[in-house]
């Protein structure tokens, strides 16, 4: 049987990908990806817990789906934010590559 | 779900996950990702959660992954030349990755509910969309008008962002 603990450890590979990603990758629109995978691992998590916590009912916990709702759609706004300043920045300096991107650079 | 259908969607959900750091083409990568995405709303499909599947597909595999897309497309990105890699910082960045994995790692195994299954449902529960969207109307009515806020504060956004000439 699937155990809540596979559905976790899914849920942390899941975010380890996107952690790595962003650690690794010096383009900027593949860093913006790998936060989009990392928000999904937390829904993951999230959604997990709301069926493992069956209420008294039998339904699941909703308010966890609602959590999740509320992210999906925090996270909507901020990739056409994000996108968004990507583009000005691409206007200004040609480049996606955050090594090219080095003015607060210490 | 059986075990079956858990292991193969968590293993595509994964997979391609991994795909869209290794490419080096940004349009693979993309693609990559909403393949991702789909194993992910198995997913949740296999966790009894209808609503939020439908979502997932409808926000991410739709709308989100078209706007990655069109600005790929738009800057004209092509596969990054291989540049010369900086050894110690990749090497770095991978052991700080896997530093976080293994105390996730440890952290799952230290739960003791991680080891449990998942107790059984009432039958026939199949009206999610119904009760999230209760609460979501009801008990969570605030925080919901609030990002409604937020959305419309970040088209607004969007639009400055994009002029020509910022003022």
């Amino acid at each position: 049987m699937v155990t809540l603990g596979d559905y976790l450890l899914v849920s942390g590979l899941l975010f380890t990908i996107g952690f790595a990603g962003v650690m690794l990758r010096r383009n900027i629109i593949i860093i913006f990806m790998s936060l989009e995978l990392m928000l999904n691992a937390a829904n993951l998590s999230l959604v997990a817990f709301s069926r493992f916590r069956v209420q008294p009912d039998g339904l699941p916990n909703y308010h966890a789906q609602v959590f999740v709702f509320f992210i999906i759609t925090v996270a909507a706004a901020e990739v056409a934010v994000g996108l968004a300043i990507i583009v000005a920045l691409y206007r200004a300096r040609r480049t996606t590559n955050v090594e090219d991107i080095a003015t607060l650079k210490f | 779900m059986p075990p079956f259908f858990f292991w193969f969607f968590a293993l595509m959900t994964l997979g391609f996950g991994a795909g869209v750091i290794i490419n080096r083409s940004p349009i693979a990568s993309a693609l990559s990702l909403v393949l991702s995405f789909i194993g992910l709303s198995a997913l949740f499909l296999s966790l009894n959660a209808y609503f939020i599947s439908v979502i997932q597909i409808l926000v991410y595999a739709g709308a989100v992954m078209v706007l990655f897309l069109f600005i790929i497309m738009l800057l004209d990105l092509r596969a990054e030349e291989r540049r010369k890699i900086n050894v110690v910082a990749f090497a770095g960045g991978a052991a700080v990755s896997l530093a976080l994995f293994v105390q996730i790692y440890r952290i799952i195994g230290a739960l003791a509910a991680a080891r449990q299954t998942f107790p059984p449902l009432q039958s026939g529960n199949t009206d999610d969309v119904r009760r999230v969207g209760l609460l979501l109307f009801g008990n969570y009515n605030l925080p919901f008008q609030i990002v409604g806020v937020l959305v419309l504060v970040a088209t607004i956004g969007v639009i400055v962002l994009s002029k020509r000439e910022l003022r």
